[in-house]
């Protein structure tokens, strides 16, 4: 057996003249949580869609747990768990009603699995009588988890668990993904928030199709290599284009209330700058020099 | 096997948990029955005559009494025929006689008179039988005529005159109302499964739970055959209950077989569910599904024979009628009540009917796919 759970080479998948995924190949280890990071429309969902046998690849191949998806694509559908963007159980039935319904699809039964989903599943236990259409957005997901975990599959795909979710339920969520590591279950799942991307093993940072980068979060982080400043004065607005205008500017992104700027002297020297933005009547200026984050990677990955 | 099981209780519990199902189907038969079988009425009860007698004679009041003894006839009468035109173009006319002067006179000179009748043929059925049913009363009238004439014209009263006895079989008293209720049947299931098994499948695309379906093991014709059944059973299930109303109702006859008829109506039903199957899987959407099967469902219906029978249709219309799943199926449903046919009489129809079924549902199956 191979140390690989899923291997991914050289896909790609065109609808029409918009080729969603160009020529992909990774390796997935067993056991792993691996991450498609990056915006929508990168061709994560595409992905996805295709090693869950959904879709048919125009060229490449893929193996899941050894299983060709074009070839043997009704062993992959044993051994796997999906759950899509969209909610998509039984809005009609009860919790319970869904759960069972699965289970006996993949000829097993909740009592034989619960182990499983214990953790999950027993959060949303008590409204077990109550119409899935009628719960709340965190609880149809981790119902759509426990739906998607009750046949034990080895390779569990996730796509965008967390969209629409609120952040407590978002690290709640991420919380069970990593208990399920215990249980040597693959686990890929791809997310557009940056921030969920340092809680995989290892990430693939996804653009317009391609892989811009394959490698654990903080070795991601490694690869930035300038120095980067968060700036911060009372005119936000003011300071983006100041700083857009400055003459040794190399790279100013807005990342919430700070503003992460790069130079292209590549010195840890700050004054010369503080000079600038007091010329140019800023007040309150804080300059500070910080470790680049995933999304600081991403968006200078995205620029080459 | 035990999937297609979960699929079915599933199923089930997905249609009586929709609060519009149940009074779907138990109102829907009732309100079909009553309402179209007493509205789609083929009889002329009332046509409104109007005469315009210029003659004023002893014939021709006995020619307007002879209209106003018929029960199909209100008859007025006018002095002009402008004003009687006047009121065929307020639609309260039906048909104007016109009666024209020296009527009886030349009936007894010239041994031959004529009348003049307008009939307001904004409807061509109505215009048609209202000008049968006048035809008869004449025509009656003119045998009276050359009998009672005897004494005055001898050669004449020697013809002998030809009674026609009429015998209706399998519907002796004529009553339209057997005939109609027994196709209302025939719509009723065809309504119930094709709508309800094309909207079902659909749905699940439309919702997006087809997605979390396709990535199980589930196989195409478990999935088929759990979302089929089903509706198999709750059309089988209107049928009855039509029946029933029908029968306690409009006293319709049940001479044949009910195994026989329901086992017909399972192999016909096998085919309008594949074709709900088969729209759905072409259609992306509820609204798409409706268009294309109400599309559908009025052509066939239309030609089934429900109204006017396929033998009169013209020939093209007959040849497209073999593909006509309700056209056979009307046949054998009227075969089997009223004419009490057993297997025997109606193999044709059966084999047709299974050949659909096959046919149709394998072209469900083939078009399903679980991969796009």
């Amino acid at each position: 057996m191979s140390e690989y759970s899923v291997i991914i080479s050289n896909i790609s998948k065109s609808y029409g003249d918009v080729s969603a995924v160009k020529n992909i190949s990774v390796n997935i280890k067993k056991g792993e949580l691996f991450g498609l990071i990056g915006p929508d429309g990168g061709g994560k969902t595409t992905l996805i869609r295709i090693l869950t046998t959904l879709l048919k690849t125009d060229t490449g191949n893929a193996t899941v747990e050894g299983f060709d998806i074009l070839k043997e694509y009704k062993k992959i559908r044993q051994i796997i768990g999906y759950m899509p963007g969209r909610f998509s159980l039984y809005q009609d039935l009860t919790v319970e009603e869904n759960l069972s319904f699965f289970a006996s699809v993949f000829g097993t039964t909740i009592e034989k699995n619960y182990a499983l989903i214990k953790d999950i599943y027993s959060h949303i236990e008590p409204f077990k009588k109550r119409k899935a259409g009628d719960l709340s957005g965190g609880m149809k997901q981790k119902l759509a988890l426990s739906c998607a975990l009750i046949h034990k599959p080895k390779v569990l795909f996730l796509d965008e668990p967390t969209t629409g979710v609120d952040a407590v339920s978002r690290k709640e969520f991420w919380e069970m993904l990593k208990n399920l590591q215990q249980y040597q279950i693959t686990i890929i799942v791809s997310t557009p928030y940056m921030d969920e991307a340092g809680l995989c093993d290892r990430v693939a940072l996804m653009q317009q199709g391609k892989i811009l980068s394959i490698d654990s979060p903080l070795n991601i982080s490694k690869q930035f290599n300038k120095t980067l400043f968060s700036v911060k004065t009372e005119n936000k607005f003011k300071l983006l284009t100041d700083l857009r205008n400055y003459e040794n500017m190399n790279s100013v992104n807005a990342f919430g209330q700070y503003i992460h700027y790069t130079d292209l002297s590549n010195s840890n020297e700050t004054n010369k700058l503080e000079e600038y933005l007091k010329v140019k009547n800023h007040t309150v200026i804080k300059i500070k020099k910080i470790n680049p984050t995933i999304e600081d990677c991403f968006i200078e990955l995205m620029k080459q | 096997m035990r999937t297609i099981l979960t699929i079915i209780q599933k199923e089930f519990i997905q249609i009586f948990r929709n609060k519009t199902m149940l009074p779907i189907i138990f109102i829907v038969p009732v309100v079909q029955l009553l309402v179209l079988v007493y509205a789609a009425n083929l009889e002329m009860k009332s046509i409104d005559l109007v005469v315009i007698d210029n003659d004023i004679s002893s014939v021709s009041s006995k020619l307007i009494s002879k209209f106003k003894g018929s029960p199909f006839f209100k008859v007025r009468s006018s002095i002009s025929l402008k004003d009687a035109e006047n009121e065929m173009k307020k639609e309260d006319a039906d048909v104007i006689m016109l009666i024209p002067q020296n009527f009886e006179k030349k009936l007894i000179t010239e041994n031959a008179s004529e009348i003049q009748l307008l009939f307001n043929a904004i409807n061509g059925t109505t215009a048609s039988i209202s000008n049968v049913y006048c035809r008869m009363i004449i025509s009656g009238f003119n045998q009276d005529i050359i009998l009672n004439s005897g004494n005055l014209y001898p050669e004449l009263a020697t013809f002998e005159t030809i009674n026609i006895e009429n015998s209706y079989w399998y519907n002796p008293k004529l009553d339209y109302k057997i005939y109609m209720s027994s196709g209302i049947l025939v719509i009723l299931v065809t309504v119930i499964s094709m709508f309800l098994s094309g909207i079902n499948l659909v749905r699940e695309k439309e919702i997006g739970t087809i997605e979390q379906i396709n990535v199980t093991p589930i196989k195409k014709y478990h999935f088929i055959i759990g979302k089929l059944i089903p509706f198999l059973i709750i059309a089988l299930f209107e049928l009855a209950f039509g029946l029933v109303i029908a029968k306690l109702v409009f006293s319709l006859p049940i001479l044949g077989s009910l195994w026989l008829l329901f086992g017909v109506a399972a192999i016909f039903l096998i085919t309008t569910l594949g074709l709900g199957l088969f729209m759905s899987t072409i259609a992306q959407t509820q609204q798409q599904v409706m268009f294309i099967a109400f599309f559908f469902m009025l052509v066939f219906i239309l030609m089934s024979g429900i109204f006017t029978p396929t033998e009169s249709m013209p020939d093209w219309a007959q040849k497209v009628n073999y593909i006509n799943p309700i056209a056979w199926f009307m046949r054998v449903i009227r075969m089997i009540l009223l004419k009490g046919s057993g297997f025997a009489q109606i193999k044709k129809e059966i084999l047709i009917l299974t050949v659909y079924g096959i046919s149709v549902l394998s072209m469900a199956v083939w078009r399903y796919r679980k991969t796009s």
